[in-house]
């Protein structure tokens, strides 16, 4: 989905707030957050495409204004209710109060059906495809071409995957773009280099 | 649950904090035999034994002094930090080391989440998950890097890596002058969270 998650390029923003030895948590119940979704992909209520997926399906300016964490947060809940683990009453029970969860979610899809192989130096295209479900390609390399680095071993479709859909797993490509093709006279110059899935590609 | 507030003909109940949501799947977690608290209660063990920057600068330290395990690491990440007892979880499939040199800056980032290789790295920083972040390395990496404080000269070649398949990164930075002779133990401790991310580079007081 051309969610507002995909931030990739998107323009307008300041500065990185960097400080040397930054925290990755500010708070006990951040660590309480990471502790417990880890929990559930444990127990199989869901595995980490369903929870990516989730977090994509927030409402954009609850996206926008939630924390890292309350974003994880809101992933677990919205699914924990969705798989059937607990209703939205019992926990609003619990925490009383409201509780934001993320927006119920369109279809997935399974592999491509014709998929190739590629091989390092290979020229490639992604292709220009426009989903509702999860996709793991950034909108910003969407009918771009760039060349293949080296092939991964092969990983759950996340397309499939992160709707329960059955699928093969599949590898994916490092595929080396130049910034300057990405956003034509409007970029710094770097190499960007994504890791592409087998269906996401075609020979350019 | 808190006094609902009547507005025109809607009942709007308040939202309950982050805290309150949080405790509310903790419990229901718990009464259904989840062992939910012992998971939160081990969790910060794990962030600080397991999970932390010091396994990539073991990685670091290794390849600086050893260039046959250099050449493994290059060669298959994964396994060769298994040499020294380190491991990822199971679906960080593949681990892809990325050299730096004197002409070469790489720079891991993920515009889609915030993946990171954690169990070498260590959990990302705060702001490696910011909006701004994943917004603008990939378009403006040399600039968001003079901002965090990386001013490379220009006939550096940057190469961004965004994290969108379960391959995990991490960079490998040059070794600094004036550390000949040095053990790993001494090397490993100049060896910053932020190097292995690409965003800082070394010299031999870093440490």
């Amino acid at each position: 989905m051309d969610g507002i998650h995909d931030l990739g390029g998107r323009q307008g923003f300041g500065k990185v707030r960097y400080g040397v030895d930054a925290p990755a948590f500010h708070a006990a119940w951040e660590m309480r957050v990471n502790a417990l979704y880890s929990l559930a992909v444990r127990a199989g209520i869901f595995n980490m495409d369903e929870y990516r997926h989730a977090i994509e399906r927030m409402e954009p300016r609850h996206y926008l204004t939630a924390s890292y964490y309350e974003r994880a947060l809101t992933s677990l809940l919205t699914l924990c209710i969705e798989k059937g683990l607990v209703t939205a009453e019992e926990l609003q029970q619990r925490a009383q109060g409201a509780i934001p969860l993320a927006a119920a979610g369109a279809a997935g899809r399974s592999n491509a059906a014709h998929r190739e192989r590629f091989q390092p130096g290979d020229l490639v295209r992604v292709k220009s495809d426009y989903v509702p479900g999860h996709i793991r390609m950034p909108g910003y390399i969407r009918g771009k071409s760039g060349r293949v680095v080296s092939e991964s071993p092969a990983y759950p479709f996340p397309d499939a995957h992160a709707h329960g859909i059955s699928a093969e797993a599949e590898p994916t490509y490092d595929v080396r773009f130049k910034s300057e093709e990405l956003w034509p006279a409007s970029a710094e110059r770097a190499f960007i280099h994504v890791g592409v899935f087998q269906s996401y590609l075609e020979r350019a | 649950m808190s006094s609902p507030v009547v507005v025109a003909d809607r009942v709007v109940v308040p939202i309950a904090s982050v805290e309150q949501r949080v405790d509310a799947i903790q419990a229901a977690f718990d009464e259904r035999g989840m062992k939910a608290t012992e998971a939160v209660a081990e969790f910060p063990h794990l962030v600080a034994e397991q999970w932390v920057p010091h396994n990539g600068a073991r990685v670091v330290a290794k390849a600086w002094v050893d260039p046959e395990f250099r050449k493994r690491l290059l060669a298959n990440g994964r396994a060769a930090i298994a040499e020294l007892g380190l491991s990822m979880p199971a679906h960080h499939r593949h681990l892809v080391v990325l050299e730096n040199s004197p002409a070469l800056q790489n720079v891991i980032c993920c515009t889609l989440c915030s993946c990171t290789a954690m169990a070498v790295i260590g959990l990302p920083p705060d702001w490696y998950k910011d909006l701004e972040y994943r917004a603008r390395v990939v378009r403006e990496s040399r600039t968001v890097l003079r901002e965090m404080g990386l001013d490379l000269p220009p006939q550096v070649e940057i190469r961004v890596w965004d994290t969108t398949a379960d391959t995990r990164y991490m960079v490998l930075p040059e070794r600094p002058a004036g550390t000949a002779g040095w053990s790993e133990e001494r090397l490993a401790a100049l060896v910053t969270r932020d190097s292995l991310i690409g965003v800082a580079r070394l010299n031999a007081g870093t440490g």
